[in-house]
Formats: structure tokens, C-alpha cells, sequence
């Protein structure tokens, strides 16, 4: 056996006066880090493999597994972690690009836990969505910038195309491929069912989810998979998809091995192909050719369907956002480098991109300097992560959010950051059948429906208390936050007071 | 240090008055004192103000501009400003009368002006557009000057104090108007400060308001995109804006405006005839960041009539009188009842039921 220059990252504790050795964890570990010692008559665990995804912890009957952290330490050094050494001896073995996925875990600041939320008292009274109405619906597309009138003096009110939704939240794009068929289902009939919109991300639209055609925000990306005229018709928006949060500047790579019959079809590719997807769109290189793609996709939709253009958010975000506000585009998408991915290379996206909620404040701020915030909506995701966050993001200036990684853990993701192992053992990023065969649609839809229902009420109690009741007035509405621990240079960019203040 | 009116955004709770004569009656400036005096509770003695219609008939095609200065350097500065921008036909002090209740009044001037032809074609703007810029510019650039009218044949007076004592101040008995509303301020804080009483205005629009409203930050954000300012980060200097930009930018009537700021809810607007839905639908999506949540009750006077509009809770009171050719508006009744002791009819508005009169022909070959 070669030498291991690292170590475990987990150790599996088994009580064994629990265990009884029914051997469920093995039949359920992708990873087979639990197998059956019939010398010893006793389940063992090789650690080395295990991904704390803690599957086997969730289904033990007797609740005899822990994963914890290894006390197994290099010696300490402040500048040479453990990881990185880590790290430095997988590149000497493999050669590689080193793979992560999901989001930046890194320590950055959070901002949006230094953000405070105001409250009224005496001056003006908080409402009760329990007892008065509250509303969180919202349009996303463009609006005009000038009343038309008819003949008869009646207001024309023919406006470009728009969506509707029932509330603020969406489901981020993720791709089938990336993640399972079942894991879509989920999305597009909790969508359907909360009178929102999920994203079929760039990996096309499974024939069976057209009927969910009016939740759906179908994504032309990169790689143009499984793109053509009905797939285009059946959504409720196109995105173009420039940039993702997670891994700005790159491409996307879906391995061979998770093309199957129904990903082939799906992305009109051949089975097996790895499908990559180029790091530009190979015909736009500039802000005149997106306006082309842009128009391009409004012609071949008969001007039907509101666009998005998503981005990373990147150091001159605001500026890019202005070109695209004056692109025709109807909705800007911006995501943040704490946005999820089913696999990314680890340094890009532990390091290239900034934080939504800088983004957010300076592109809102931007195009309201420019007279243009009228002319788009602005979507934001990379990592929202509860109700709260919805509402900061809100009164920082966004229309609506979109939710990605929160959505996956409804679905049972521990965020144990292997999608790109395709081995998910939730059935959520794979494309093995006997992995997929473990989310069950049925329940995984109806927890998501949960999940957003739960986040809207919240969004409602947190706008009554300000005294709102309804959310198209708290959007840009920063008096109603307050930083707490954050520099002046922060709290210009966020354009919000200290807390005190 | 406490910060001034501008610098900081100060709540505050009112008292609101009003009246308009549909014939054009002339009435005297009194009435409007006594009513706004029974809400004497109302106020903190930290801002009145009123505003009259029609009491400038002898210019009446002039715009009248008022004026705070707090030096003499401010005036001279703003003086040759107008003078460069504008034909001033005539400029005065604004008469007042030492009162024992107002204390520090700044210099108070006003001035009846015209755009200049040539500056006014030069700039390719309307007249409106070019009056407002000037005033916005003058409040923004001029350190110690503060214009707090500028309409036609109307006038705003307003000072830091109780407002009956304002209205002696400034002494309004001497005024006739077909039209007057009136303020009472209770600011929770203490700005001091004259420009920062109410009424607000710009052109003929004045706002008089209670209420604090929780969506003040997405509509100042909203209506700044349109060259305007909010120096004071008053709720009233915001919806007279927003008022502004939707009557007369956009040209929508004030029953449309109605139902952008105080909108319809959406499961009402849903069970509306198709036609009206439709409509409603899109203003509320067009201008869906001018919705104005919160408590607020509001009296627009403007050139020719007067709107009175609540929050669409109806988290503020007011209500409305009819007598003859009068309507009245007020928080309380007790505001009208002591002008007009036997109305003809009495209640109150539905939240977001606006209640627009205007003058009627013979008011308006009269006033107009």
C-alpha cells in the first residue's frame, strides 16, 4: 500500500453497544467507508474516504454513528495549516487542478450578519400579518420610463414581459447533471405549487418538466445544452448566463461519467461526453455582443420573454451592471462568491469574486445614480441563507433573491462539499439511479414548499414590524438597516448608518 | 451636537387643516388659524404653516417665490442668482409682526419672478421644469437660503412654533385665498429650524401630513433617479415630490396617483373589472417603489383644488365636511366644527379613498 501523506479529515465513531451490525450504513455509504469484519463480527470504518456528508448518522437505527473532526494534527503552524499541507500533497500526487464544491467556506466576513434590521415603536405601529394584509408579490422586468396614453386619454397599459411572482424568493439555476432528475422534480413542483420560479441552469429541460414551463426559468449558457426553439418557449424567462459566483471567469465541466441516457438527450450531447461548457460565450466578447444575444433570444421568442443576464459579482460589478441595465436586458442576476457550484476549481473559488451584499449595495446605488434602476430588476443569490437575509438583501436595493444552497438542504444536503464525486449519497448531485432513487420527489417538493413558505412568513413579520405591508416598500429602503461592527468604508459602500446612528 | 432638519431624519406626529371654496369664495386667512388652533394638542410648538391659494390675484401670473435667508450675504447671493434667471417684478420683506411665541426668525423675503425668454428657451425645458430647478438649485447651492414657495397666486407661510401663533406671525388676517390648508408639527426630535416646518411645496403643490411613513427610504431613493433632492428627509418633502413627478412629469390624474401611493390591495385588485385591474396592475407595477406604507393622511393643495388621502389602513385619522360650496378637511373634527359648526355632511375617507374637489366654473373664471 503507498504511503498517505495526509491524513483523515473525520474520524466514524461507532458506540458498539449500539451497533447492532445490521450493516445499513454500508449499503448506504457511496464512499464504502463502512464495511462488515466477519472475523470480528463487527462493523469497522475506513475513515479516509468519508465526506461528513453524515448519511449513515441520519439512518442508523440506534443512533450509534458520529462523524467528528480528526484530533489527528500535523504540527502546528500558523502559516502552513493542516489544509494547505493537505493540499499541497494532493496536487504532488495527482498533478491537478484541485476540485471543491458548493461555496466559499472560507472565513470571510459575512456582511449580512453585521446588518440590523429597525423596528417600529410609538411613532409609528408595527402590523400584524396574521391580522391585516401583507403582501410580498413581485414583478421582475423592465418598467417604462414614461406613461403612454391612448387616443381616449386612457393609459396604455402595454408593458414588456414580465414575471410574476408570489413572493421574493426563487430557486437558483442548477443544472440536470449536476444534480438528479429527482432533485428537479422537486424544484419545479415546489415552484409550480409556491407560484414562483426555479432555474433549469444550463443543462436543458427534462421532457417531463415542460408542463412545469410557467415556474421555469429556462438558462442559455455557455455551452448552449440542450438548447432550441421549444425549450426557449417554455419558460417564463430566459437567463443568459454569464458568470457564476462560485466560480467567476471559468467554464463549467460536467464529467462523461454523469452523462447518462436522459442527461444526453436533455443536453443534446452524447452519452459519456464530458460537456464543457467555455469560459466566455464564445460570441459575446464585449457589452455590444451580449445586447446581440440579448435581442437575439427576444426575436426568436417573438419578444415574449423577459431576459436575465447573470453574473458574477466581480471587483467593477456596478459598472457591468449599468452596460447590461442599457443592454435590453430585463433582469440582472448577480451572484456572490459564497454562491454554491456542483464543482468548481478549489482556488477560484476560494479566492476570485467579492461579496453579494457589497455588490448588491453598489450596483442599486449605481444604476439609481444613472436614473436606470427603473429599467431592470436586480435578482441576487450566492449564499442567502434565511429569512433575514432575504429581508437585508431586499432593503438593500434587491427585487427578489434567488436560493440555491438553503433549497438543497431542504432536500437533505449536509454540505459535505463532494458533488463533484458525483457519489451524493442524499440522491441529490448524482446521476447513480440507486443514489437518486433516495430523494423521493414527493416529499423533497413539499419540504421545499415548507422551507419558503416558512422564509415568506418570516419576510412578512420582520415588514410588519417596520410597520410595511408590502415588500415593494422595503426594497432600497436602507434606513431600515443599521451595520454593527463594520468600518466607514463598509458602511459607505452598503449605504447604511451604524447601528446607533 | 444635535443635528438639524436635513442632516438627520426626524418623525414626527401633526396636525392637518384645510379648506377650499368651490366658487372661489375669498376667504379670509383667520379661519384657517382658528381651525388648526383646536388641535392645539396636536403640535409641540415645533413648527406651523399654512398655505393659501389665490392671494396673489394682482400677480397672479407670476410665480411667487418666499425666501429664508440667514444672512444678508445668503440674500445677496440668491438676489443675483434670480436676477440672472429670472425677471423680478417685484421683492419685499414679507410682513410679520413680533410675536412673543416666535423667537429667531430668519430674514423672510419674497419675490414675484418670471423666467427670463431667453435663459428659459436656452435651457430647452418647460417653464414648471425650469422654475423647479432653479428653486432646487437654489436650496442645494446657496449656504443660509432656503426658498419654501415658488407657485403661482399662492404662498406658503411656516415658522418654528405653535401654528396659531404662526398664523399671527405672519399675520394671515391680511390674506384672502379661495383655498387654505394648515399644519401642526410634533417632531420627536428638535430640529428648530423654519425650512424644516410644513406645509412642504414646490410650484403650486403643497403637502401638508401626519404620519410617519415606513417606506420612506425606497420612495426618496426611488424619486431622487429624477433630479430631485430630499435635503430635509421629511416624509412630506418626499411625497410632494413624488406628487411632482407623477402629476406633473408623468401626467397622471390624482385619482391614478391615489391608487400608486395609497395602492389597492392586491386580492382587491384581483376581483376587479378587467379594465380597472388592468390599470391597476400596471401602476402599481410601474411605479411599485412610490407605494407609500405607514401611517399618513395628507392634504395636497394645488392649483385649482385639494386632495385628501389616507394610508390604505387608515392608520390616521381624518375626516370631511361638506357646506355648501366648502369642503373641509381635518384630523379631528373638532378642527372643522369650529369654522362651520353645521355642516352639511361629515365623515370619514376610507384608507386610500382619495377625496379630490376642485374649483367649479365659477370659481375657476374667478381664481384661475
Amino acid at each position: 500500500m503507498p504511503i498517505n501523506y495526509f491524513s483523515q479529515e473525520f474520524d466514524v465513531v461507532r458506540d458498539p453497544n449500539r451497533c447492532i451490525k445490521c450493516r445499513a450504513c454500508e449499503r448506504q455509504c457511496a464512499n464504502e467507508v463502512h464495511f462488515y469484519d466477519p472475523e470480528t463480527d463487527s462493523m469497522r470504518a475506513d475513515s479516509l474516504t468519508c465526506v461528513d456528508c453524515q448519511r449513515c448518522v441520519s439512518i442508523c437505527p440506534t443512533r450509534a454513528l458520529k462523524i467528528v473532526k480528526t484530533d489527528n494534527t500535523f504540527r502546528e503552524n500558523h502559516n502552513w495549516s493542516q489544509q494547505i499541507m493537505t493540499e499541497v500533497y494532493r496536487q504532488a500526487e495527482s498533478g491537478g487542478v484541485l476540485l471543491s464544491s458548493m461555496g466559499n467556506p472560507k472565513d470571510y466576513p459575512v456582511y449580512w450578519d453585521k446588518i440590523l434590521i429597525n423596528a417600529s415603536q410609538v411613532t409609528n405601529p408595527s402590523i400584524d400579518p396574521l391580522r391585516e394584509p401583507m403582501e410580498t408579490k413581485v414583478f421582475l422586468g423592465q418598467k417604462p420610463e414614461e406613461i403612454k396614453f391612448n387616443v381616449d386619454g386612457s393609459i396604455n397599459t402595454k408593458i414588456t414581459p414580465q414575471v410574476e411572482l408570489n413572493m421574493p424568493i426563487m430557486f437558483s439555476a442548477m443544472s440536470y447533471g449536476s444534480i438528479s432528475k429527482n432533485a428537479h422534480e422537486s424544484l419545479a413542483r415546489a415552484a409550480t405549487e409556491l407560484g414562483t420560479c426555479y432555474n433549469t441552469g444550463e443543462g436543458g429541460l427534462h421532457k417531463d418538466f415542460y408542463q412545469y414551463g410557467a415556474n421555469t426559468i429556462v438558462q442559455v449558457a455557455s455551452g448552449r445544452f440542450g438548447i432550441f426553439k421549444d425549450y426557449l418557449e417554455a419558460g417564463a424567462a430566459i437567463e443568459i448566463k454569464m458568470g457564476q459566483g462560485a466560480k467567476p471567469g471559468i467554464g463549467g465541466h460536467l464529467p462523461g461519467i454523469k452523462i447518462r441516457e436522459d442527461v444526453s438527450k436533455t443536453r443534446m450531447i452524447p452519452m459519456g461526453t464530458d460537456a464543457i461548457s467555455p469560459a466566455p460565450h464564445h460570441d459575446i466578447y464585449s457589452i455590444e455582443d451580449l445586447r446581440q444575444l440579448v435581442f437575439s433570444l427576444k426575436e426568436a421568442t417573438n419578444y415574449e420573454k423577459p431576459i436575465i443576464v447573470k453574473i458574477a459579482a466581480v471587483h467593477n460589478v456596478a459598472a457591468i451592471a449599468s452596460g447590461i441595465a442599457r443592454s435590453g436586458a430585463d433582469i440582472i442576476a448577480i451572484d456572490g462568491y459564497r454562491g454554491g457550484t456542483g464543482a468548481a476549481p478549489t482556488r477560484i473559488r476560494d479566492n476570485v469574486g467579492i461579496p453579494i451584499e457589497l455588490a448588491l449595495a453598489s450596483v442599486d446605488q449605481r444604476l439609481r445614480d444613472e436614473g436606470i434602476r427603473n429599467n431592470v430588476s436586480v435578482v441576487v443569490a450566492g449564499s442567502i441563507r434565511s429569512a433575514a437575509d432575504c429581508v437585508k438583501a431586499i432593503a438593500l436595493g434587491a427585487d427578489a433573491v434567488y436560493i440555491g444552497t438553503a433549497a438543497l438542504l431542504a432536500l437533505g444536503c449536509h454540505l459535505c462539499r463532494s458533488c463533484h464525486s458525483g457519489k451524493c449519497n442524499w440522491g441529490i448531485a448524482t446521476q447513480r439511479p440507486d443514489l437518486v432513487k433516495r430523494l423521493n420527489p414527493e416529499i423533497g417538493y413539499k419540504r421545499l414548499v415548507n422551507l419558503v413558505k416558512a422564509w415568506n412568513h418570516e419576510i412578512m413579520e420582520m415588514m410588519g414590524g417596520m410597520g410595511i405591508n408590502s415588500v415593494e416598500a422595503l426594497r432600497g429602503n436602507r434606513l431600515m438597516l443599521r451595520g454593527i461592527g463594520l468600518n466607514e468604508k463598509e458602511l459607505s459602500i452598503l449605504g447604511i448608518s451604524h447601528a446607533g446612528e | 451636537m444635535l443635528l438639524k432638519e436635513g442632516q438627520t431624519r426626524i418623525p414626527s406626529g401633526c396636525a392637518i387643516s384645510g379648506f377650499i371654496s368651490r366658487d372661489g369664495k375669498s376667504l379670509n386667512g383667520h379661519d384657517i388659524v382658528k381651525s388648526i388652533s383646536y388641535m392645539h394638542d396636536r403640535s409641540n410648538g415645533l413648527g406651523g404653516g399654512f398655505a393659501g391659494y389665490g392671494i396673489y390675484p394682482e400677480y397672479k401670473d407670476l410665480y411667487a417665490f418666499h425666501v429664508f435667508y440667514d444672512s444678508n450675504t445668503a440674500r445677496e447671493e440668491t438676489e443675483r442668482f434670480l436676477d440672472k434667471h429670472f425677471d423680478v417684478v417685484n421683492l419685499s420683506r414679507i410682513p410679520t409682526r413680533k410675536h412673543p411665541n416666535i423667537k429667531n426668525e430668519p430674514l423672510i423675503w419674497r419675490y414675484f419672478v418670471t423666467p427670463l425668454k431667453t435663459k428659459l428657451e436656452a435651457s430647452q425645458i418647460d417653464e414648471k421644469e425650469f422654475v423647479a430647478k432653479s428653486v432646487i438649485k437654489i436650496n442645494n447651492t446657496i449656504d443660509g437660503s432656503y426658498v419654501f414657495s415658488s407657485g403661482k397666486n399662492m404662498g406658503v407661510f411656516k415658522a418654528v412654533g405653535y401654528p396659531e401663533d404662526v398664523g399671527e406671525f405672519y399675520r394671515l388676517e391680511e390674506y384672502e385665498g379661495y383655498c387654505w390648508t394648515a399644519h401642526g408639527r410634533y417632531p420627536t426630535n428638535t430640529p428648530g429650524w423654519w425650512g424644516g416646518a410644513h406645509p412642504f411645496s414646490l410650484l403650486d403643490y403643497t403637502i401638508v401630513h401626519n404620519g410617519e411613513i415606513s417606506s420612506y427610504d425606497a420612495n426618496r431613493r426611488f424619486i431622487e433617479m429624477f433630479e430631485y433632492k430630499c435635503n430635509l428627509l421629511t416624509d412630506t418633502e418626499v411625497i410632494t415630490y413624488i406628487f411632482d413627478y407623477l402629476n406633473r412629469k408623468q401626467k397622471l390624474s390624482l385619482e391614478d396617483i391615489a391608487s400608486i401611493i395609497a395602492a389597492p390591495f392586491w386580492s382587491e385588485i384581483d376581483k376587479m373589472p378587467s379594465d380597472k385591474k388592468e390599470k391597476l396592475r400596471y401602476l402599481r407595477n410601474v411605479f411599485s417603489s412610490l407605494l407609500i406604507t405607514g401611517p399618513f393622511s395628507i392634504i395636497l393643495g394645488y392649483d385649482g383644488g385639494i386632495m385628501a388621502l389616507n394610508d390604505r389602513l387608515k392608520l390616521r385619522s381624518m375626516v370631511v365636511a361638506e357646506k355648501d360650496d366648502m369642503t373641509y378637511i381635518a384630523s379631528e373634527e373638532c378642527a372643522i366644527r369650529a369654522i362651520c359648526p353645521d355642516v352639511d355632511k361629515i365623515w370619514s375617507p376610507r384608507g386610500g379613498e382619495p377625496v379630490i374637489v376642485t374649483l367649479n366654473e365659477k370659481g375657476k373664471a374667478k381664481c384661475l
